[in-house]
């Protein structure tokens, strides 16, 4: 139930003599619903709902974030704000002015055919019993289970300069996933690896997808694991699927270039970065089959949006152009902190954490290879599926990263089935082994709901698009 | 809060119909967070949050609701009302869950703790002067907690607690970094001020060169709060019940294939320090004390009521994701002032990183160095290391591989603040490993 507020009347409610006053509403609510081993196991509806009230004195933000929307509550906060801003600019890192937070308006509204409503629970839930018995193809699958968690998202944002930015959002997060076991021989199989089917669409979704078909085959594939070899160790090629890509270009990149990191503001939490401020414009970060590019436009991708938490205006944006770094991903306070062009990427997880620079859509443009061209060119490989490992140092250099499901590449084809696949490298010389992208046919749009970083920590919603991907003399091995 | 939560619970009981069952639960806070970098204040702020779980039980089919707490009656007891009707009507649609938990009223408590804290626009001034001159980063978290729980069997439970921590990292020019946590109930400026002396004591260790060392296996000793990392793995796909049986769990090999690990090795669950609640979500109570892993031996997994169920077991009333939440390892005899002698020539950890499991079944976990680490040849601390990955099997490290354990535990308390502030702390001691796989 969202109560409705009228949050441009709550800021004439803020009477404090601060450079600037903005006020960010956030209604969200979970509606989770999983079957497991046959039975249901989650079903239900939650909802937060709140205020961020921000201030800006003496060139040094404070915040009060707040669940009472009422002019008193409001108010209380703004006062209260005020004073922990105050004290805190007598020590303040940075003095920012009101430029930190540009003025804009407009809206912004996730596209879709079939809301959260048109699919009832008792539907949802025959359909997600359905695909379980798909998935329990044998009697060594010990354990399966299919979820839908939808995600509905309300986002209203005003300010003392004039910002009054509207956005909604309806997202959801699908995974199956069948575990077989014969011993302490087990393997499990997922739809896209660590819930990493995850997008910005309505219920529509459930009609266009083949969820039965793909059930089955995740329930064949970890049946097939079980009496698979263990990938092969060794210095050799890896093909790299989209929804293992999707990680990759997450960790290795992505954290890499957060401003906030390179600053030095999470050199507590997260870590720092191997990238400097100096580096944007110089740095051959990968090969020069490399794109990269900051996209909050593209349809249905998770982190899709058209301003950020501090109102800035969100456009695509390269970061990585044929290989060379040319952007960071910082917003607005990290764009005056370092005087380095950015983007729109300013984001809090709620009404109760303040923003900070955070991934979006972060993708890898596609090339122009086929499948088939990508394998054709390895003499001895692994072609890799599906996160489910994944470790990276806190300045994002040595990573190491597990997959779901493995395929042995023998003379430029696809012979027989591996378990375990893992690689690791160190994240410039891994981007600068990538020999070739594959095209628009091997596209796929991944994402995840767990993004976690930042002090107090918040978890965010990224998205991820890639195609599938060719690296050369990469370290791979197997299982123990 | 406590009274906005019975007011509210008292309210929403009366909603129900015959038949009806409905558990609440609710966690709350009163916080401010202020977020240093370069010995500056980077963002400062005050959070209000409380959340009002309820799940709701009829006709054998389960329903979970929630919304946050205004803090205003009406609003909260009209959102509760639609709440329930949601789920009443929700009911009738899902299929039966034969595994359903029931309620239960095994008796209430109550447990206030008020502490002598540093308050909110005293705390810039109390804590940056001791950093002066540091590379100081971190974050600054204070105030109340508060947890309940309450069904309309009239069981009832309250946890309200006051409390800090710095979490922070001192970073020399070179970029080699000593970590600290310093928490408590009660503020103590100069216990605070010694805390920070020692860690700048450290940092003045991280000022020699950092050596680079090779892959390999070697004698190392991890401090406790890296230990308490590695304990961390075992709640998740490790020491729970369900993760057992459905075939992703890392103790398999000691389930099935009756693996000991190290007689030197035992971990309990302990609630006795009041950390945390020992009351869980759905209101039940946990043992103060239960053995997980003695002497190196599986004694017990963590098993929520409807694993019990599920898979025809006793309960020990585990939260339902079967996490540990407030592990303690036993201690054993190495003296720390012999730590470096005993340790001859390898690697002394004081923490490590973004551990994952990169083979659940074999145990392996793989992670990297981090902070205050060093290379240590004929007994003594040579230099800080660059950072190096890990990849070995827990059946390893905390099996035959574990040389000694030490004779002290140091607390570890849970800072993480995701969503709100966690509760809970991971008691250890450090560990001599011999043969620990470092492999990029």
């Amino acid at each position: 139930m969202k109560s409705d507020i009228d949050i441009k009347q709550l800021l004439s409610a803020v009477d404090v003599p601060a450079q600037w006053v903005g006020l960010r509403e956030v209604y969200e609510a979970h509606t989770p619903r999983m079957i497991r081993d046959g039975v249901p196991v989650a079903n239900g509806r939650a909802f937060t709902h709140g205020i961020m009230v921000e201030v800006l004195v003496n060139g040094q933000f404070g915040y009060y974030g707040t669940p009472n929307m009422t002019p008193e509550g409001i108010s209380s906060a703004a006062k209260k704000a005020y004073q922990q801003a105050e004290i805190a600019s007598r020590h303040a890192n940075f003095q920012f002015d009101e430029s930190a937070r540009p003025s804009h308006t407009g809206s912004y509204a996730s596209p879709f055919l079939k809301d959260r409503e048109s699919l009832s629970a008792g539907k949802l839930n025959k359909i997600l019993l359905e695909a379980y018995n798909e998935l329990k193809v044998s009697d060594k699958i010990v354990s399966a289970s299919s979820l839908c968690q939808v995600i509905e998202t309300s986002f209203s944002f005003v300010s003392s300069n004039g910002s009054d930015i509207n956005q909604d959002f309806l997202m959801f997060e699908f995974d199956l996933s069948a575990t077989a076991a014969d011993g302490t021989n087990q393997q499990t199989r997922t739809f896209g690896g660590m819930r990493g089917n995850c997008r910005q669409m309505g219920m529509e979704y459930f009609d266009k997808y083949e969820i039965l078909a793909n059930a089955n085959r995740i329930g064949e594939q970890a049946i097939e694991l079980l009496s698979a070899d263990d990938c092969p160790t060794g210095e050799m090629d890896a093909v790299i699927a989209p929804d293992q890509m999707m990680l990759q270009i997450h960790e290795s990149i992505g954290h890499a270039l957060e401003v906030d990191r390179i600053l030095g503001d999470e050199r507590n939490y997260a870590g720092w970065s191997f990238v400097k401020l100096e580096d944007f414009g110089k740095l051959q970060y990968g090969s020069k089959h490399m794109n990269i590019t900051f996209d909050p436009t593209l349809e249905s991708e998770f982190a899709s949006y058209a301003f950020d938490d501090g109102g800035l205006k969100a456009t695509k944006e390269y970061l990585i152009k044929d290989g060379l770094l040319v952007r960071g991903l910082g917003g607005q306070e990290s764009q005056i902190r370092s005087g380095l062009d950015g983007v729109a990427n300013f984001r809090a997880s709620s009404w109760n954490r303040a923003p900070i620079d955070r991934m979006a859509n972060i993708n890898l443009e596609p090339g122009d290879s086929t499948f088939d061209d990508l394998i054709s060119q390895v003499e001895y490989g692994v072609y890799m599926e599906s996160n489910k490992s994944w470790s990276i140092d806190d300045y994002r250099n040595k990573f190491q990263f597990g997959c779901e499901y493995g395929k042995l590449i023998e003379n430029g084809k696809m012979t027989k089935t591996v378990k375990n696949p893992n690689y690791r490298g160190i994240s410039n010389p891994f981007w600068r082994s990538l020999k070739g992208v594959g095209n628009e046919d091997t596209f796929g749009i991944y994402g995840t709901p767990n993004c976690g970083k930042g002090e107090p920590n918040q978890v965010i919603r990224v998205g991820h698009a890639s195609p599938t991907c060719l690296f050369e003399n990469i370290q791979i091995f197997g299982g123990v | 809060m406590e009274k906005i939560f019975n007011q509210l619970s008292d309210s929403l009981f009366s909603e129900l119909n015959n038949g009806e069952n409905l558990i609440l639960s609710f966690d709350g806070e009163k916080s401010q967070f202020i977020r240093f970098n370069h010995a500056k204040v980077r963002q400062t702020g005050l959070v209000d949050d409380a959340d009002l779980g309820l799940k709701f039980i009829v006709n054998n089919r389960s329903v979970h609701g929630g919304f946050t707490v205004s803090g205003n009656f009406d609003i909260d007891l009209a959102r509760g009302k639609y709440e329930i009707e949601r789920m009443r009507l929700e009911a009738q649609e899902i299929p039966e869950d034969p595994f359903v938990v029931f309620p239960e009223n095994a008796g209430s408590s109550h447990e206030i703790k008020i502490a002598d804290s540093l308050p909110f626009e005293t705390a810039v001034d109390a804590l940056l002067p001791a950093m002066s001159g540091a590379d100081f980063v971190g974050i600054w978290a204070n105030g109340r907690m508060f947890r309940g729980n309450a069904n309309n069997l009239g069981q009832k439970h309250w946890f309200e607690t006051e409390s800090f921590s710095l979490d922070y990292s001192l970073v020399t020019p070179e970029h080699q970094m000593v970590k600290g946590s310093f928490a408590g109930n009660d503020w103590h400026q100069a216990e605070y001020e010694s805390y920070v002396k020692r860690s700048r004591e450290k940092l003045s260790l991280m000022e020699r060169k950092p050596v680079k060392i090779d892959t390999g296996e070697y004698r190392t000793w991890f401090e406790s709060a890296a230990v308490s990392d590695f304990l961390g793995m075992f709640s998740w796909n490790g020491i729970s019940e369900a993760s057992l049986r459905q075939g992703c769990s890392g103790f398999g090999r000691m389930r099935h294939d009756d693996i000991r690990l190290s007689p030197k090795f035992s971990v309990i669950e302990d609630f006795s320090p009041g950390y945390c609640p020992k009351f869980n979500s759905d209101g039940e109570v946990s043992p103060e004390k239960l053995s997980l892993i003695e002497n190196g031996e599986l004694k017990n997994t963590l098993v929520s009521s409807r694993s019990a169920k599920e898979y025809g077991v006793e309960s020990n009333n585990a939260e339902s994701g079967e996490y540990m939440r407030s592990p303690k390892m036993a201690a054993g005899s190495l003296n720390h002032e012999d730590v470096v002698s005993e340790i001859g020539k390898g690697l002394y950890l004081s923490n490590i990183h973004y551990l994952n499991w990169s083979d659940n079944a074999g145990g392996r976990i793989t992670g990297l160095t981090r902070y205050a680490c060093f290379w240590v040849e004929n007994g003594e601390i040579i230099a800080p290391i660059e950072t190096m990955r890990f990849d070995d099997s827990f059946y390893n490290f905390f099996g035959e591989r574990l040389l000694e354990v030490e004779d002290k535990s140091s607390v570890n308390p849970e800072v993480e603040t995701y969503g709100g502030r966690s509760l809970g702390a991971t008691t250890c001691p450090g560990i001599l490993v011999d043969d620990f796989a470092l492999t990029l």
